[in-house]
């Protein structure tokens, strides 16, 4: 494998090496349209005729289709990264220095040299290299107008381990909407009447005692008493291991809820045990309710 | 539009703070001026595909914005002189990106200003602003 200290020595060795020419002159039309997306109302600029001198970069920068970048000592070495494994890019440092502001008619060219190579050192965001590089932009005399010292981080993006979706996904609609939002955030919503007050569960859209189709919810204590349950051996559910236990859980608002009970051996579960609520992620985005012993 | 003098600069003196709503117009917008067409910068869907939570500022707007808090306040006729900026976390569609700064010091005819930009994740730029005013 390639040193990439020693890589990076040989980039430094090369200096700098000059890009093509800016594909247009320094011009009004750009400027105009820079300022007004920045909404900078700063007259100068159009008044003097110079370019805002945070706008040297842009000169030279490659089109849509049109890549007029070099190869230049940078992508090699940020290449070289990429095939260590390296694929991670963050810029971290722009500094940028302006001699003279760019006036109307100049015509710019970038001049790149790689400046150095630090690390590996280990980041928030993984273990990487800084990479640095300065740029030059030289005028139609040779006289540089403006430099800038750019730096990166090259960092082995951590794997991050994604769970198998869970295939059994909760039909969500406008009625239990809110019963969903409130399991992400570990509340146990229960729909209420928002005119007589009555709790319902299932969420449905009627209140089955005043016929109101107002609706608003309480959240539960997350205490209830096992009221029924069976053991689930066969047949075999994707994604869960059998047996498990499906309950009735009667809460002291006053609604039943099924769900499964968890941490708790099948043959210990009995009516009449009083569980709490637990909210358990089945993958990276169902969370689902379910219940497990009180500890007294 | 009137430019401050050296004169009326003191050490430690406050910036106005700007607020900027980074609207995906924005974004666009000034990917576009910047001539940065790099997808994150205007395509939300590749902008997600990689990890992002929606299309960002590009550096250039980000330089571009940082100059203009500045000359914002200081007026036309000063001279930018140096942006250092130290990148932090993106600046989203949706967030607002706001910016406040002092003077911090001076050396001859230049004044330093520090600067800096939040969005609600955090700083999203941080850095000086190097500049000079006519006497």
């Amino acid at each position: 494998m390639t040193d990439l200290h020693e890589m990076a020595r040989r980039q430094m060795a090369m200096g700098e090496l000059r890009g093509l020419p800016a594909a247009d002159p320094v011009n009004e039309p750009m400027i105009r349209h820079w300022l007004d997306a920045m909404g900078d109302q700063n007259p100068l600029y159009l008044d003097k005729g110079v370019a805002p001198p945070a706008m040297a970069q842009v000169w030279t920068m490659g089109g849509v289709r049109r890549d007029v970048r070099d190869r230049s000592p940078v992508d090699d070495m940020l290449a070289e990264l990429n095939a260590q494994g390296y694929t991670g890019v963050v810029a971290t440092n722009c500094e940028q220095t302006y001699h003279r502001y760019a006036r109307l008619g100049d015509v710019l060219t970038p001049a790149t040299r790689f400046s150095g190579l630090t690390g590996p050192k280990t980041t928030a965001l993984g273990e990487g290299y800084f990479a640095t590089w300065n740029v030059i932009w030289y005028d139609q005399f040779d006289e540089p107008v403006a430099e800038m010292l750019f730096r990166v981080l090259k960092f082995r993006p951590r794997v991050k381990e994604r769970r198998v979706p869970y295939p059994l996904k909760p039909a969500v609609n406008r009625d239990t909407q809110f019963f969903w939002d409130g399991v992400k955030l570990g509340e146990l919503r229960i729909q209420s009447c928002a005119d007589c007050g009555e709790l319902r569960h299932p969420p449905g859209p009627i209140c089955p005692a005043c016929r109101s189709a107002n609706r608003g919810h309480i959240v539960a204590r997350g205490e209830g008493t096992v009221y029924s349950y069976v053991v689930h051996h066969n047949p075999p559910v994707p994604g869960r291991e059998t047996p498990f236990v499906v309950a009735v859980v009667e809460l002291p608002e006053g609604v039943r809820i099924v769900g499964n009970i968890v941490d708790c051996p099948v043959d210990a579960v009995g009516i009449g045990m009083t569980v709490r609520a637990t909210f358990r992620a089945m993958d990276d985005e169902l969370i689902l309710p379910m219940w497990t012993p009180q500890e007294s | 539009m009137r430019t401050l003098t050296g004169e009326q600069i003191e050490i430690g003196m406050v910036l106005p703070e700007l607020s900027i709503s980074i609207t995906p117009t924005l974004v666009v917008s000034t990917a576009i001026a910047t001539m940065d067409f790099t997808p994150v910068h205007h395509d939300v869907e590749i902008a997600r595909a990689q990890g992002s939570q929606d299309i960002f500022l590009n550096i250039l707007t980000t330089m571009g914005l940082v100059e203009r808090y500045v000359t914002d306040w200081a007026g036309p006729e000063a001279v930018i002189r140096r942006i250092n900026v130290k990148l932090g976390v993106p600046a989203y569609a949706g967030d607002l990106l706001a910016f406040t700064g002092a003077v911090i010091a001076r050396d001859g005819d230049e004044f330093t200003v520090e600067v800096r930009g939040k969005v609600s994740l955090g700083a999203h730029a941080s850095g000086s602003v190097v500049l000079s005013f006519p006497s």
